[in-house]
């Protein structure tokens, strides 16, 4: 489904605060794949996220999903293949239009944008039926502005609208690392129920190792823009947080462990 | 007598209000719902004059020169866009950069003239004079302004309902999402910068027919009594929501801005003055919700230091939920 090969990606190259985010990375998603993503910070997870969703080039390798080329494809037109929800709660939706009205931009993801009304009377309905699943009592609400919604209710709505047309991949940028324990855990359960409802291939990058377990098929640990492991299946399963850590370590070869995920 | 005079200048500034809302629409569009300050209108307002001016002194129908003046503001528009998007220049210098180019192309325009009279020639206001003996110099200005703006709100009101205007709508609001939706934003900023310069055009086109002359000068300071009349418009509308009573209002509000001009000149006021006090107009108001919060967090501060008062009053409460989380605080400026 979505094949990385060699990609590269430097940042402010050639100046003393030269960072290479992205070193030569190779990856392959098998269709229905689900893998979360963890590593320290500045390990290049988000950098691998936002080079998939074209959010700026790789300088090298090449990105093809769903059989197609898409390295050189600018972001505007990778949408078509790609649902995404950030970790700010305030990017994914339009704070200062309606739900409806969110619902219905995102209805029409990747289709070119006409002068027929922006949305429809069915669309209507069938939005109410479906924010009835996030069970946050929006489907009373369409006529909401999203600006009025708490972040939580922003991000299961970016959800539900990232989903909305079944994304060829579905890029989960840490969607709940700023929320609340209890509401955080709201939205990992719908993330799930929805990649398991719709089969999707997703990645996650997650800071929290014991969701990184709980969820996905796959577990993929970066350092330094490399993926230093990728374990999946029944070796996923099994796996702890304890070991997870050990295993770092011994691949990292210098045990020095990220302060942030020796905390969650 | 003194009251006869008063009323018959307001009368000349409520159709002058409304000729000049065109133009309030089309600032409207860029400040308001594509959150992109665009002072590309000092220059394609003149433009739309310059356009109508030259092509009617040529034998031109004046309502014909109408549409070349709509499409040569489009055109101004398209290039502040295309500096900005393309170019990547900041929104605000390309709309300086446009509308600097625009001085030299307006006067090349008028055949290297600065003003273009239009003397001897039945502009549109005379012909709708004309068509109704009946309507007075004022009526028929007022007759002509309101069926285009009428037509214009309604042409607005159905385009941004539309999947396109709901893209640009979004766009202005959260680039990010619209990229991630598919929408190419770039098109979007151009798209209603076009939009709005066109409106601008035409209105300089209608002030221009109705003043009985193009000039190259009559476009400045157009951005400020856009956003002058952008202003009173929304404080006119007070807590009344909707996109059309929104775009009625910005009418109403360039009207009320000309009754504001027409009162203080009548009052002795020079008419040089008027840059000054639209300036000064257009600065409070886009101070004032910097000044309200700075007059709840002084009540605040007074509430919390005076020990006697455990209750607190509604500007404590209100300052209190603002240090908290604001959830409409990220689309203030949208």
């Amino acid at each position: 489904m979505l094949k990385l090969t060699n990609v590269c990606r430097t940042f402010n190259k050639g100046t003393v605060n030269e960072k290479r985010a992205l070193v030569n990375l190779n990856l392959h998603l098998k269709p229905g794949d689900f893998a979360t993503i963890i590593g320290g910070n500045g390990a290049g997870k988000s950098t691998l996220l936002n080079l998939i969703a074209g959010v700026f080039p790789c300088d090298g390798g090449k990105i093809e999903l769903d059989g197609q080329d898409i390295t050189f494809l600018p972001e505007f037109k990778r949408a078509k293949l790609l649902g995404r929800v950030f970790q700010d709660p305030m990017r994914g939706t339009a704070g200062s239009m309606w739900i409806e009205e969110n619902l219905a931009l995102a209805n029409r993801r990747g289709q070119s944008r006409t002068l027929r009304w922006g949305i429809t009377k069915e669309e209507r309905a069938a939005y109410r039926e479906q924010l009835k699943v996030l069970e946050l009592g929006l489907e009373d609400r369409l006529n909401s502005k999203v600006g009025l919604l708490s972040g939580g209710q922003r991000q299961a709505l970016t959800l539900l609208m990232a989903t909305l047309q079944k994304p060829k991949l579905l890029l989960l940028d840490e969607h709940t690392a700023a929320l609340d324990p209890k509401t955080a855990a709201t939205v990992l359960r719908l993330t799930d129920e929805f990649i398991k409802r719709d089969n999707l291939t997703a990645l996650m990058v997650t800071h929290n190792m014991k969701d990184a377990l709980a969820y996905g098929n796959r577990i993929i640990m970066m350092n330094e823009g490399r993926i230093l492991f990728d374990i999946e299946g029944e070796e996923k399963k099994n796996l702890t947080v304890e070991e997870l850590l050990k295993r770092f370590q011994s691949a990292q070869g210098d045990a020095l462990v990220n302060d942030r995920m020796l905390l969650s | 007598m003194e009251l006869m005079n008063l009323l018959g200048a307001v009368h000349g500034a409520v159709a002058q209000g409304v000729l000049w809302g065109i133009m309030t629409l089309g600032v409207y569009i860029t400040f308001r719902i594509l959150d992109f300050p665009d002072l590309t209108v000092d220059g394609s307002f003149a433009t739309g004059g310059a356009i109508s001016a030259i092509l009617t002194e040529s034998g031109m129908n004046p309502f014909l020169t109408l549409i070349f003046s709509l499409m040569g503001g489009m055109l101004c528009g398209f290039i502040t866009g295309f500096l900005n998007t393309k170019m990547k220049i900041p929104g605000i210098l390309a709309g300086i950069l446009t509308m600097t180019a625009l001085y030299s192309i307006n006067l090349r325009v008028m055949h290297d003239r600065a003003n273009v009279p239009l003397l001897g020639v039945d502009t549109v206001d005379v012909q709708v004079g004309g068509w109704l003996p009946m309507l007075s110099r004022y009526n028929a200005q007022l007759l002509l302004g309101g069926v285009v703006a009428v037509a214009m709100i309604f042409l607005l009101y159905w385009f941004f309902g539309t999947e396109l205007g709901s893209a640009i709508r979004a766009t202005g609001n959260n680039p990010h999402m619209v990229r991630s939706l598919g929408v190419n934003t770039d098109t979007m900023v151009i798209l209603a910068l076009v939009l709005s310069n066109g409106l601008v055009g035409l209105s300089g086109a209608l002030v221009a027919q109705v003043q009985g002359f193009g000039d190259v000068s009559m476009g400045i300071g157009t951005i400020v009594i856009g956003l002058a009349s952008v202003i009173i418009g929304e404080v006119l509308l007070g807590r009344i929501m909707g996109f059309l009573p929104r775009l009625i209002a910005m009418i109403a509000g360039s009207v009320v801005y000309r009754i504001i001009i027409a009162v203080v000149l009548f009052y002795g006021l020079k008419s040089q003055d008027m840059k000054l006090l639209s300036s000064i107009v257009v600065a409070l108001a886009l101070f004032t919700p910097t000044m309200s919060r700075m007059f709840q967090d002084s009540m605040a501060r007074r509430a919390a230091n005076s020990p006697g008062r455990m209750v607190p009053d509604k500007a404590f409460e209100d300052a209190i939920d603002d240090s908290d989380k604001d959830p409409d605080e990220p689309n203030q400026q949208g």
